[in-house]
């Protein structure tokens, strides 16, 4: 089999599974600081309770998030060596300052978070787990950067056959990072927030500890809805940016092969003939397309057609003639659609949500609590079919205009090693998934009583280990 | 000094701080299985290295972000070079990550004992990797024109690389051991105190060998002679007092000594490089050097500003972390893993 082939299925396959854990990280342990503060402020037990039982809950995926990680670090140098070669200079130093920034104060905080609550006043072990939030979020800003320069390269200038920086702050400022990271975040939060509501849900349904779970719940209400709503928003600009920095990956994400009428229509359903080069079928709504590219009701937008001729004219002296600058476009298209979809039914769960809560019916109303049990997958469909629209949408591309993921692949790394490592990490990441979900599953089932409990009994008897 | 030979001396300072630290947190995990008696024991100690073995390990991945940012090329050369070994440390590291939050989260003494055998292992093979990789470094891999190499079995595995291995793993365990007779107490701390005797003649024993057998495979005695041969004894001087430290019960200085050696150790191997960043063994002129693999001069620059502001502060909070942590560990204690 092609290394090259192998490679991108290794990095797809370890992203994605990577980035199952991290919104979670990134969204759990802000709300768990927002109960810990509570607790401090307000002096309740019960939110304390909360801090335990959902902390609990963020330190066995946070785990997993961590040792995923790892391997996404040495990768571009063991898979990607020409790219490493290409871009170090500039998108090595958003990783270095990463794991400086970020990583250091994310692990040294959390470990006094977790072996601190007896050893730390209230106030300094509520700042540590503050720190977490940060040290979470100041890594997603860094890795996104550098994320972001494969999008919209910028602050670089090409000198000895390779990408040099020569302007940190274009880096750190770079369009696309600040359209890309709110909506990371937030997408973050929803992923907490139906993670903690799906879970409050199931256990509001068997009526269990219903006080406990009615205040998370009211918390993730909040969250859910902040988060949702802003995804969609920040989801809006960073379409809007789209258009202008990488219209190919707008019109394949649209299906969209001539240029569009003006106004265009948002196109809800088609069936796409990707060797025809065009669509059988459409179902559109019209308007939506001008309006969620320019923010108003005009505005056409150009087609794949178009768009490979510009695209032959500009790149085909960088990287060889006939190069075909379509992206996979079902694929494309399918992963934006859902991403929207899930979002739209995330922002209805919430203000349904809230609309139960000011009535009073959180609790009674049984159908809305079996809904939320199923909408734990939402974001984490939601963010996934995200990455794949962004990350397969800029083929062939690996660096936007600069180098293609064909070039960037190790030429000195055989296929059988590539393949070999491909599957021990799928069958690795297979157990470690099992394995936390059943822990996680554990975890709930024990409730947060018995959290607490167990660990009240352990300090006094630390020889009884049997269940 | 040039930004790019700054550099490299920064990375080396970190990979010195990798070994002091995780080198620690390693051995007390190989202790688990040569010390501990029981599971009770083993928590213990698990829980001596609990609040710190992540942020340790993070220097490891500093390590690897910084060699990405300053020496591209040799970021490139070594990671796709060293396919294999990497991969097997990443697994390593992948294991040990989830074994301390998973071990005691079912109250089952077979779920922990899998779990500690995973912590065994995955802190017994990441030094031995290591020190393979570094020393097979030392020793000049087959790195052509174009910056790449394919190396053979043989380039990686044989005598001189594994000896490195073992040494290293071998410093690393006695490291671990001198935290252990700091950070626990009664039986543990002296079973620990007593076999870290005899670790360190064995450390003493395993860096003579691995000194003659640098001397006749590497030219780093040439290339260096003066500061090899004075790290050199400064080597042996930091072993020889970590044993009469044990001896006499001065456990705190034992820890700084062998945690001095490993320091000493790590500054040889970058000093045995230096100014070359990774050694061809086929041809001098294919060397990579701290001048042809490095970064633009702009990119060294922001990267120095950045590192030079953020440092203080991770050293900051590491050393305060320390402290809040600096009880013995002890099993009538709330043990967290
Ligand atoms: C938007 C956020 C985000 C994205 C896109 C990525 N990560 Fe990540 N990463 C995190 C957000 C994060 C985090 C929230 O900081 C994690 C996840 C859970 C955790 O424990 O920390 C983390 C952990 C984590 C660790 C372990 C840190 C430690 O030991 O504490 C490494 C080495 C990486 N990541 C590296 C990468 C690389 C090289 C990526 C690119 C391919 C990547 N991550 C994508
Ligand atoms: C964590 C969320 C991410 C996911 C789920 C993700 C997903 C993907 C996918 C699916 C591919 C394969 C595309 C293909 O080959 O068709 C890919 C490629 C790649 N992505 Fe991402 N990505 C993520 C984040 C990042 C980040 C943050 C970076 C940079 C720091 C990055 C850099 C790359 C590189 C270097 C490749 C390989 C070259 C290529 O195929 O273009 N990715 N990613
Ligand atoms: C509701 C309407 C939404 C819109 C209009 C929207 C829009 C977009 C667009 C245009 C991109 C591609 C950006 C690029 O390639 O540069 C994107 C990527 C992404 N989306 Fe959405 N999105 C929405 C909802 C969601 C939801 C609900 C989630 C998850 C909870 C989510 C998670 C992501 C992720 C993780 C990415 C990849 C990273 C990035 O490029 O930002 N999105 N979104």
């Amino acid at each position: 089999m092609d290394p090259l082939f192998l490679a991108r299925v290794q990095f797809a396959a370890t992203t994605i599974f990577h980035f199952f854990f991290v919104p979670l990280s990134i969204g759990l342990v802000f709300m768990v600081a927002i109960m810990e503060t509570m607790y401090v402020v307000k002096k309740n037990e019960l939110y304390k309770k909360m801090a335990k039982f959902w902390g609990h809950l963020f330190l066995i995926n946070f785990a997993v998030g961590v040792v995923t990680g790892i391997i996404q670090e040495f990768q571009f140098g063991m898979n990607w060596s020409d790219y490493s070669r290409f871009v170090g200079d500039v998108f090595g130093a958003p990783l270095a300052i990463e794991a400086l920034l970020a990583f250091f104060m994310e692990s040294t905080f959390i470990g006094l978070w977790i072996f601190g609550w007896d050893r730390l006043s209230k106030k300094v072990h509520l700042a540590c787990i503050w720190l977490v939030s940060l040290g979470t979020t100041l890594s997603a800003i860094w890795i996104l950067t550098a994320n972001s320069f494969m999008q919209v390269p910028v602050g670089f200038a090409m000198k000895n056959g390779r990408a040099e920086m020569n302007d940190f702050l274009a880096l750190i400022t770079n369009g696309q990072l600040l359209v890309e990271f709110p909506h990371v975040f937030t997408g973050a939060l929803c992923t907490a927030a139906f993670f903690v509501a799906g879970i409050c849900g199931y256990n509001l349904l068997k009526k269990r500890h219903i006080a406990f779970y009615k205040k998370s719940m009211k918390l993730a209400i909040i969250i859910g809805l902040i988060g949702s709503i802003g995804v969609a928003l920040t989801g809006h600009t960073q379409a809007q940016y789209l258009v202008k920095t990488q219209p190919m990956k707008m019109a394949a994400a649209e299906g969209i092969w001539k240029d569009t009428a003006d106004p265009a229509p948002w196109s809800l359903f088609a069936l796409i003939d990707t060797k025809k080069q065009e669509n059988k079928f459409e179902l559109n709504i019209p308007y939506a397309l001008s309006f969620l590219s320019y923010s108003k009701f005009e505005g056409s937008l150009k087609g794949m057609e178009t768009l490979q001729k510009e695209y032959t004219e500009k790149y085909d002296s960088i990287v060889g003639e006939g190069t075909n600058y379509i992206p996979p476009v079902k694929t494309t298209y399918w992963s934006f659609r859902l991403m929207v979809g899930f979002g739209a039914a995330m922002i209805l769960l919430s203000i349904i949500g809230l609309i139960l809560w000011k009535r009073d019916r959180l609790v009674a109303s049984s159908t809305f609590l079996k809904f939320l049990v199923p909408a734990i997958a939402f974001p984490y469909l939601a963010n996934t079919f995200g990455w794949l629209m962004t990350e397969i949408g800029r083929q062939p591309w690996s660096v936007f205009g600069l180098m293609t993921t064909a070039d960037a692949v190790s030429p000195n790394v055989p296929a059988g090693m590539v393949l070999f490592s491909t599957i021990i990490y799928l069958v690795v990441f297979t157990i470690l998934l099992g394995v936390m979900v059943y822990l996680i599953i554990r975890e709930i089932k024990k409730g947060p009583e018995e959290v607490q409990g167990i660990d009240d009994k352990l300090s006094t008897d630390p020889f009884k280990v049997g269940a | 000094m040039e930004l790019s030979e700054l550099w490299f001396v920064l990375i080396a300072v970190v990979f010195i701080g990798f070994f002091f630290l995780e080198g620690f947190d390693f051995g007390v995990g190989m202790s688990t299985r040569f010390v501990a008696k029981n599971q009770t024991e083993r928590s213990v100690m698990v829980n001596t290295i609990g609040p710190f073995w992540d942020a340790n390990e993070v220097w490891l991945l500093t390590g690897g972000g910084a060699i990405f940012a300053a020496f591209p090329h040799w970021y490139a050369t070594m990671f796709s070079g060293y396919y294999l070994p990497l991969f097997a440390a990443l697994l390593c590291l992948i294991a040990r990550g989830v074994s301390f939050e998973f071990r005691r989260k079912i109250k089952n003494e077979r779920w922990t004992n899998i779990w500690d055998w995973v912590i065994f292992i995955s802190s017994l093979l990441p030094p031995f990797l290591l020190g393979v990789l570094f020393t097979s470094m030392l020793k000049g891999m087959p790195i052509q024109k174009d910056m790449n190499m394919q190396p053979g079995f043989t380039d990686f595995i044989n005598v001189y690389s594994l000896w490195g291995g073992v040494t290293v793993t071998i410093l690393c365990f006695l490291h671990g051991l001198h935290f252990l007779t700091l950070k626990t107490d009664g039986e543990i701390r002296s079973r620990s105190a007593s076999l870290a005797k005899k670790v360190a003649l064995a450390a003493l024993g395993a860096l003579a060998i691995f000194v003659v057998l640098s001397w006749i495979m590497t030219d780093i005695f040439t290339v260096h002679l003066v500061p090899e041969l004075a790290l050199v004894v400064l080597i042996v001087l930091a072993y020889a007092l970590a044993y009469y430290f044990v001896s006499k019960k001065r456990e705190g200085l034992a820890f700084t000594m062998s945690g001095l050696g490993l320091a000493f150790t790590v500054s040889a191997i970058f000093v045995g490089l230096f100014p070359r960043v990774m050694i061809s063994s086929i041809n001098k002129a294919f060397d990579l050097t701290v001048y042809n693999a490095s970064s633009g001069a702009y990119s060294l620059k922001i990267m120095t500003i950045v590192a030079v502001t953020i440092l203080p502060f991770v050293l900051g909070y590491t050393v305060w972390s320390y402290y809040i942590f600096r009880k013995r560990v002890t099993d009538k204690e709330h043990l967290t893993y």
